[in-house]
């Protein structure tokens, strides 16, 4: 009778509704309470989704607003599932994604960049490597390229260092410099581009990628579109004349059915004052025709 | 209340009896409510697997052949074991990931299971009572290191000094996470062996020391025989942890997925592929499916080992009493 009674029971819990539909229906009214906003996503974007966070809620009392990293690709499968209603991606969603979020959601999807940034490529400061194409640079992240000599440096191994596939980093990465292929098996895996930087600093024949404003101790490299151009620094001018090839734009990801609260602080975002912290952090602001005025 | 003429309960023969009854309940409810947690938990994470023997779509691209077999282009296992799942075309091979888990759990084991043992050893029979008496809690203090704190102290220390002392070229490799995870799984070993050891019956060192033997050649030949099931129990129990630590493994292991024997590469285990990953994959993905499948087979491989360790400790304690 017991082992009948216990097995009915496991059966009974293992039938129990189907939880793929609960996240979306119970979170369709709004990712939170009223007053707080939620935001989820890249760890590329964490630090300047904190400033923002930070200095909204100073001049707006009352409105609380929470900012977490894991990744954009953690922060876009959030907004789908129907945890957050903001994310922050530093990568374009794809289109099967934009689609899952209007079909889960029920509501518009909005994309809006909110700063610019350079993906640059470190190498350790001892590295007397200046300057690399994006063919060679391709070459090395898939392992065809496996020591140092090959692109002029010293007769050591090439040690990679690169983020999680959970980071929009990572993708935008595989997407524009590796042309999607994958990556080199042996390419060390980290979790945000602090750790990418801390790895190659204590390393002299590393080399890693993430955003420009994390670059402390470690030196970024000039890219070259091929052999024979010339090698491009990751600065702000040159981000905002585009000639830096691997640039991006940071995005905030969000549904039209998100609370005032939120839109109002994504117009915020982009308005001067909100640009102005992207500087602060070492990320480039929009270029001034895409800004919106402060309301 | 004087005034109630109602028998109390909880008093006399038949209170006694009711009490008796009741605690019987309470605690075999709870040694119930144990086993129940665990079937569940693997009945949870099974379910969430199963798409990918029910759900066509998700078994296209994560299925059995997929996760043990596939192989792609390449001329060395390196190049044909890939775990890649994010890309046009994802890659969902474990083996370089069952690779991994093990080569950091040998070297953890190869590092805490020798230590642990002459530690315990030395402990129960060879340290004065004094020394006895605060090596014990002090080797436990040990477990009570987070393993997140190991895990960075390798990543930023130990990592380092390896690297000096032994020219790695990997930084992060299997020796650096198999150090650190050796370190975690020391007092485990430590404390089951020492408990094994110190609960051999006098008599046995006192009839070895009578016929001659030497207090070294008691504890190896006398002590640690008798002590065997408990000291391989113990092993169990450090492969068990071994097998499911994350963090540290996460954070010293330099999580590359490589299909390679070589314990001075970096390594990625199934526990942290499922730690790192399960935040970004979408309900209903075949990644989804996948890592859940990593948690249900991580289950297995515990509750296997873990079930073969007993039983092989059962034998040995039945054969030294002398029954089978």
């Amino acid at each position: 009778m017991k082992r009948v009674l216990t097995l009915a029971l496991l059966l009974a819990a293992a039938c129990g509704g189907d939880r793929r539909e609960t996240p979306a229906g119970a979170a369709a009214p709004s990712g939170g309470s009223n007053k707080a906003i939620t935001i989820k996503g890249s760890d590329t974007m964490v630090i300047l989704g904190q400033r923002f966070a930070e200095e909204y809620m100073k001049n707006n009392p009352g409105v609380v607003v929470q900012v977490n990293g894991g990744g954009s690709g953690t922060g876009i499968a959030a907004l789908i599932n129907g945890t957050v209603d903001l994310a922050q991606s530093s990568r374009p969603m794809k289109d099967g994604e934009k689609a899952d979020v209007e079909k889960k959601r029920n509501a518009k999807l909005n994309e809006t960049p909110v700063a610019l940034d350079a993906l640059a490529v470190f190498v350790n400061s001892g590295n007397k490597v200046q300057e690399l194409t994006l063919d060679q640079l391709a070459q090395v992240y898939t392992g065809k390229i496996t020591n140092w000599n090959q692109i002029g440096g010293a007769n050591a191994p090439i040690v990679l260092y690169g983020r999680e596939n959970s980071s929009g980093t990572y993708e935008y990465f595989k997407e524009h410099v590796l042309a999607k292929a994958d990556f080199a098996p042996r390419t060390q895996t980290l979790q945000g581009t602090a750790a990418v930087i801390n790895a190659v600093s204590r390393d002299v024949n590393g080399i890693g990628y993430g955003g420009i404003a994390y670059a402390q101790g470690v030196r970024p490299i000039g890219v070259k579109k091929d052999a024979a151009a010339a090698a491009v620094e990751p600065t702000e001018a040159n981000v905002a004349n585009g000639t830096y090839p691997i640039a991006r734009n940071l995005y905030f990801y969000w549904i039209s059915t998100a609370s005032p609260q939120l839109q109002q602080f994504v117009r915020w975002a982009t308005s001067p004052e909100g640009q102005k912290m992207v500087e602060n952090v070492g990320y480039f602001p929009l270029p001034e025709t895409t800004r919106t005025s402060t309301q | 209340m004087n005034d109630r003429r109602k028998v109390d309960l909880t008093r006399g023969v038949k209170g006694r009896f009711i009490r008796d009854r009741l605690m019987t309940v309470v605690f075999t409810g709870a040694g119930w409510v144990a086993i129940l947690f665990i079937a569940l938990i693997f009945v949870f994470t099974f379910r969430e697997a199963l798409p990918i023997f029910t759900e066509a779509e998700v078994a296209k691209e994560a299925n059995l052949h997929e996760f043990f077999v596939q192989k792609v282009e390449g001329e060395t296992i390196e190049q044909q074991y890939i775990w890649q799942p994010v890309g046009d075309v994802p890659k969902f091979s474990f083996i370089p990931l069952i690779l991994g888990t093990l080569k950091a759990t040998f070297v953890g084991l190869l590092f805490a299971c020798p230590i642990g043992v002459a530690a315990a050893l030395f402990s129960s029979e060879f340290a004065p009572p004094k020394l006895r008496e605060w090596i014990k809690p002090v080797i436990e203090l040990l477990a009570g290191i987070p393993s997140v704190v190991l895990g960075f102290f390798a990543l930023l220390v130990l990592a380092s000094w390896l690297q000096n002392m032994f020219g790695f070229t990997y930084r992060l490799n299997a020796w650096n996470a198999g150090l650190a995870l050796g370190i975690a799984l020391l007092p485990v070993v430590f404390t089951i062996s020492e408990d094994g050891m110190s609960s051999v019956p006098r008599h046995y060192r006192e009839g070895s020391l009578a016929l001659g033997a030497s207090r070294f050649q008691t504890a190896w030949k006398v002590v640690l025989p008798a002590a065997l099931p408990a000291v391989f129990a113990s092993f169990v129990l450090a492969f068990g942890r071994a097998i499911g630590e994350t963090m540290i493994l996460l954070m010293a292991g330099g999580n590359a997925a490589i299909t390679s024997f070589s314990l001075s590469d970096p390594l990625r285990t199934l526990s942290a592929t499922i730690a790192a990953e399960l935040g970004e994959v979408v309900f209903g993905d075949p990644h989804y499916s996948a890592l859940f499948f990593m948690g249900t087979l991580l289950f297995v491989m515990t509750f296997v080992s873990n079930s073969v360790g007993q039983w092989v400790v059962g034998r040995m304690q039945r054969r030294m009493q002398g029954e089978s």
